[in-house]
């Protein structure tokens, strides 16, 4: 190792790595210099990279189907041309998933609206909170689940059961609507 | 002329924990680093009491008296995470082009858009908003450069109601906000540079934009030369939409409680050799070599001192969990000296290569495939039913070492049985 080494330092030509000279048959020179091409590191790529940079594939493989039933002598599935992908519940429950959040039930003063205690409730952040449909809100720094609809004139929380009077907001109290409530995930 | 955007979420963590606690909204919230020791992110109530970002909480907390009106939570990064996830789909359906920066931003190329870069910079503010309920702002300009200072902008000053665009201002008044922007704030000028900068009179954004670009690549690096071409609007650095694979995979962390006994030590060795291996698979690669690290307390002045690291090298580049865990713990058997109090460990996996590409060791008998299977099944299982659902036994299970998170908030939305709570 103590050998003093002549020439760039090691590692830092064209390969990152030390090199050779060899006999190549002239015809084939095409051919391995269009190879060597290939090793040459990318611009930009760290000098302790390897020799090239990966491919990454994409997220998700997609394979081609080229046979998915089982070759076989006789007569052909006549499902094969029907083929579907199964349901997606996201489709229907989360359609804009970005803005879908789920949030626990707890209490029962919307049972009348279907909602029982311990449900999990799909809310869309991205709808607008239109007079009539069932909200979640936020009244005195908590989440509220109700109706939102209009009462002379102002807006107000209605339960949907006759135990529990609807929420009009004092004058001091804002109304925030966090989100929409679109379905209701229960257990039957 | 290209058009450019930056778009930055305000104290992302603390708004993603302010998005399920309406009753922190407009208050001072805090996030803290792993272990609960360093404050992260601030939100604005936070920045105005005075408190700074990577102070030490427990400093923060006396001066207030006992944290006074302050909410300090651990960091949730499983939430932050799935919360960042949903900002960058949802801009992504803003522009052609993505580049996605860090957690909590990322550039998008309006180039060729039919609307106005400025009133669509409004519109996805105002989106992410409202679906997901963080706060952002947003910087255009010709250039990446431009667009991060219009970015810093957009935030300092409220004026731009969170959207700047500079590439919609006429050149003297671009030049008079280049001009109020320190030459440190600039993308790409770190400290060190910027005193230097500063000693040869750049002090502004303007003056860096100004100086000669062929001399700034003498004194400096092409680097510098390429930010004061920017700054002027001449386009040097390309979105990138795919990032670079890493080519070292670290994790580390400080113990919740001090370590003297050897095989805990091993355990966390082994826990943290887990977790980064399962990030070199995903991005497909092997590790020629693993270095391992420990040490105690630097902040304890009157306790023994002791800090030593380790490479320990790979007869072939391997990705499988096992392999990299025996070969850490060989190196920690060396590394480790009784007496003392260890306060941290970390490893770091190095010399990695393609796994496509894997170059076989004479010596070493034809490997079969059922390891690398097995860990694909392994990460399968992990991903489907959560972290650690299979571990190696080595990674123990009691982990008495493990981090302090007094105070994590819930996982909201990835979790079922940590699910926001809504009354009726």
């Amino acid at each position: 190792m103590s050998e003093k080494k002549r020439g760039r330092p090691a590692g830092t030509g064209r390969y990152r790595e030390p090199t050779q000279v060899m006999r190549v048959p002239s015809s084939q020179v095409a051919v391995v210099r269009g190879y060597l091409e290939q090793l040459r590191p990318l611009p930009g790529a760290a000098p302790e990279a390897a020799v090239a940079r990966p491919v990454r594939p994409p997220d998700r493989r997609r394979l081609l189907p080229l046979m998915t039933w089982p070759v076989r002598a006789g007569f052909p599935s006549p499902a094969e041309d029907d083929r579907d992908d199964a349901i997606d519940l996201n489709e229907l429950l989360a359609p804009r998933a970005e803005a879908t959040f789920l949030l626990r039930v707890s209490g029962s003063s919307m049972t009348g609206a279907g909602i029982d205690d311990g449900d999990v409730l799909v809310v869309d952040r991205s709808l607008t909170a239109d007079y009539g449909r069932i909200v979640v809100a936020v009244v005195d720094g908590e989440f509220t689940v109700k109706r939102l609809v209009r009462r002379d004139g102002k807006a107000c929380l209605e339960a949907s059961h006759p135990d529990f009077p609807p929420i009009t907001l004092r004058d001091d109290q804002e109304l925030a609507v966090w989100g929409v409530v679109t379905r209701v995930i229960k257990s039957v | 002329m290209a058009v450019l955007a930056l778009v930055d979420c305000n104290s992302f963590y603390a708004a993603c924990e302010q998005a399920f606690r309406p009753d922190l909204l407009d208050r001072p919230v805090v996030v803290l680093s792993n272990n609960d020791g360093c404050v992260v992110a601030r939100s604005k109530e936070a920045k105005a009491l005075g408190i700074r970002m990577g102070e030490p909480w427990f400093q923060a907390r006396q001066r207030l008296g006992e944290g006074g009106a302050v909410t300090a939570l651990s960091s949730n990064y499983a939430l932050y995470a799935d919360m960042s996830r949903r900002v960058m789909r949802l801009l992504a359906r803003f522009a052609p082009c993505q580049e996605i920066y860090s957690i909590d931003e990322c550039f998008l190329d309006l180039t060729g858009l039919p609307e106005d870069p400025g009133a669509l910079g409004r519109r996805l503010r105002d989106t992410v908003r409202r679906w997901t309920g963080l706060p952002v702002c947003v910087g255009i300009g010709p250039t990446k450069t431009l667009a991060k200072l219009a970015n810093r902008l957009a935030k300092q000053d409220a004026g731009w109601e969170g959207v700047c665009d500079l590439g919609a201002c006429a050149a003297a008044d671009r030049d008079r906000w280049l001009a109020a922007t320190p030459v440190a704030a600039v993308w790409g000028i770190g400290p060190r540079l910027a005193s230097r900068l500063e000693a040869l009179g750049m002090r502004s954004a303007l003056d860096l934009a100004g100086a000669d670009p062929r001399r700034l690549q003498r004194t400096f690096s092409v680097v510098v030369e390429r930010t004061a071409l920017e700054l002027r609007g001449v386009p040097c650095l390309a979105l990138e939409d795919l990032p670079p694979d890493r080519q070292q995979i670290q994790c580390s962390r400080s113990f919740g409680a001090p370590v003297t006994a050897p095989r805990e030590l091993a355990e966390a060795v082994t826990t943290f050799v887990s977790r980064a291996a399962e990030k070199l698979r995903a991005q497909r690669s092997e590790a020629g070599a693993v270095s391992v690290m420990i040490r105690t307390n630097l902040f304890a002045a009157d306790a023994p001192q002791y800090s030593n690291s380790l490479v320990v090298g790979l007869p072939e580049p391997s990705a499988d969990t096992r392999v990299l865990a025996r070969a850490a713990l060989r190196g920690l058997r060396r590394l480790y000296r009784p007496g003392f109090r260890y306060a941290k460990a970390g490893i770091l996996l190095l010399a990695l290569t393609p796994a496509a590409r894997h170059q076989a060791d004479l010596f070493t008998p034809d490997r079969s495939d059922r390891g690398e299977r097995l860990m694909a099944t392994l990460d399968r299982i992990n991903r489907r039913y959560g972290r650690e659902t299979i571990l190696l036994a080595g990674a123990g299970l009691h982990r008495r070492w493990a981090m302090h998170q007094a105070n994590r908030s819930p996982r909201y939305t990835t979790r079922w049985d940590e699910l926001p709570v809504a009354r009726c």
